[in-house]
């Protein structure tokens, strides 16, 4: 600040304080209609605050479900959401961190090729080969399996740069004194590289565990059995009821908690999560 | 490309480092985006029993589509209406935060969680807020006088999934403006202060241009987020209605494809989407200076 105004400086906290509550406002809403029994929310107006029906709505959610939708207890739908977001962030940053050591310290016939086939994935989303992906999956028979909620996603190109990337700012010195000393691309790879890349790896689990969680067509092609729905893609179940309207309190109850995992995450461990969020688009 | 000077010389060992990316990069990615391209050129029936090539016959058929041609009409006035309204919301907060003396850290954690928000469950919360009969939002419109309802009106459709678009993507942008805005040296400021320039000024002639970047950058990724990332977001709530009113690329393409099972054409629908982001990835890699300074 280099001059002292004392409206400017009242308006500065009046905008950040108005976007605070637009980023707010819908979240509490949600909140609010999770806790009141359906007749309150079949005509009139959304209460603001909360009513004294918690409990038992979020009770009814996690163990039941929305029966009348079709749609599975959200407790189960959570775990198959954590189950798929573990395995994608997982899968992606060890298959990464493989390919990256081999791209950046050995020498190999056809390496470049590597690279670049790699690199192809980041202009090929699930979105533009939507029908030819699914075959695919459902000829391998992965169709209603953990396997085919996470393996198909687990190729990344972002992750693989990263980590190529930091590699090439390791001093060359570690790998020569690491040799004289003996050590052989396994034992460097764990003894060495591994340990330096810690904060890296833990900024990327952070973006790609939510990047996980948030899958939304994948598993709407993959998964036609219930027990494989997970909570992001279960929501549209309980919205698009035919010919009644849904069940408000229950559907906002489980929006609630399918963004509770994520947004504790970033919450949590934001250093970690801003860290992610700028090396991967680097 | 770069590389070690010093390395390992084996043989076995790095293939069998890159197999598992390669092997899925090859079965998930390639191979069925070969396969798009392929069928994108042949006609086929349903049951897959004959198919017939037609060179790009899918692709006049396409555009020649009324359906097809609202579809990009619609996506390009959906991703023009999330990016500015995203980044100008965000670019305000962000030039805000970047004023307070104390609090700022406080005001980047209360502003920066939505980005962890699944867009379907972005979608769905504005869906609920906007309810014609009992959201809280479309009450305050009926008592400035405006009937909102966007089960009827395409274009208060479009309206609610932009807002719910960009109210999921302004925390994103906000994080990027906010680092390109402490990346600018402080003297700065202060010289065109002591010039007598004031605060709206400095920022158009001086902050604004030097973000110039970071602001080009988000440009790309919010147009790559309005096309790609936003599917959840309408299929959750509108399913691209009233009257394909919010029917997007990427909805379309998915509705034709899985939905219609009109291969040849969901496929053409998918090579054009594919030329689409490889030409955005170019730009992002060519064009766009992407060092953000944190």
């Amino acid at each position: 600040m280099v001059e002292n105004r004392p409206l400017l400086n009242l308006m500065t906290h009046v905008v950040l304080m108005l976007g605070v509550v637009v980023v707010f406002f819908p979240v509490w809403i949600a909140f609010v209609a999770s806790t009141y029994p359906p007749e309150s929310l079949m005509q009139g107006v959304v209460p603001l605050w909360p009513g004294d029906r918690m409990v038992e709505n979020y009770a009814s959610i996690l163990g039941e479900g929305v029966q009348a939708a079709g749609s599975p207890p959200v407790g189960m739908m959570m775990l198959n959401s954590l189950v798929m977001a573990l395995a994608i962030a997982i899968g992606k940053i060890v298959i990464s961190l493989a390919s990256a050591y081999a791209i950046v310290y050995f020498r190999f016939p056809f390496r470049g090729l590597v690279f670049w086939t790699i690199f192809v994935t980041l202009m090929l989303p699930v979105e533009v080969r939507i029908l030819p992906t699914f075959e695919v999956v459902a000829g391998l028979g992965l169709l209603n399996s953990y396997a085919g909620l996470s393996l198909p996603l687990i190729a990344s190109a972002t992750a693989t740069f990263l980590f190529r990337q930091f590699f090439l700012t390791v001093p060359d010195e570690l790998l020569e004194a690491a040799r004289i000393d003996g050590a052989g691309p396994i034992r460097f790879f764990f003894d060495v590289l591994l340990p330096l890349s810690r904060t890296n790896i833990a900024a990327l689990f952070v973006i790609l565990f939510i990047y996980g969680w948030n899958q939304y067509l994948w598993p709407l092609l993959v998964t036609t059995e219930e027990s494989y729905y997970t909570v992001v893609m279960g929501i549209q179940r309980m919205v698009s009821v035919p010919d009644s309207e849904p069940l408000w309190h229950l559907v906002m109850g489980t929006s609630i908690l399918a963004m509770l995992p994520p947004v504790i995450v970033v919450v949590v461990m934001q250093r970690l999560f801003v860290k992610g969020l700028v090396e991967v688009e680097k | 490309m770069q590389h070690k000077r010093v390395g390992f010389e084996r043989r076995l060992l790095p293939w069998l480092l890159v197999a598992p990316q390669l092997v899925i990069t090859l079965v998930f990615f390639i191979w069925p985006a070969a396969q798009a391209l392929y069928q994108s050129v042949l006609i086929e029936d349903a049951f897959g029993l004959s198919r017939e090539f037609v060179w790009l016959e899918n692709f006049e058929a396409l555009f020649a589509d009324d359906g097809y041609r609202n579809s990009l009409e619609v996506t390009v006035v959906f991703s023009i209406g999330t990016t500015l309204l995203a980044m100008s919301a965000s670019l305000a907060l962000a030039v805000m935060a970047d004023r307070v003396l104390r609090g700022a850290m406080a005001y980047r954690t209360l502003l920066i969680w939505p980005y962890a928000i699944a867009p379907a469950v972005a979608g769905v919360l504005w869906f609920f807020l906007f309810n014609p009969s009992i959201g809280i939002a479309a009450y305050g419109l009926r008592a400035i006088g405006y009937d909102w309802n966007h089960y009827l009106d395409g274009d208060d459709a479009m309206i609610l999934v932009v807002v719910a678009a960009a109210w999921k993507q302004v925390s994103y942008n906000f994080l990027f403006f906010l680092a390109g805005l402490q990346s600018i040296p402080r003297s700065l400021i202060e010289a065109a202060a002591i010039d007598g320039a004031g605060p709206g000024r400095r920022f158009w002639t001086i902050v604004f241009p030097l973000i110039s970047p970071t602001t080009f950058f988000l440009l790309v990724v919010n147009v790559v987020y309005a096309f790609f990332d936003t599917f959840g977001i309408i299929h959750a709530t509108t399913s691209g209605g009233p009257a394909q009113a919010t029917n997007i690329l990427v909805y379309k393409v998915y509705n034709d494809g899985f939905i219609g099972l009109d291969l040849g054409g969901s496929a053409a629908q998918s090579a054009v989407l594919m030329a689409i982001v490889i030409a955005l990835t170019v730009v992002q890699f060519r064009y766009v200076e992407r060092r953000v300074e944190y």
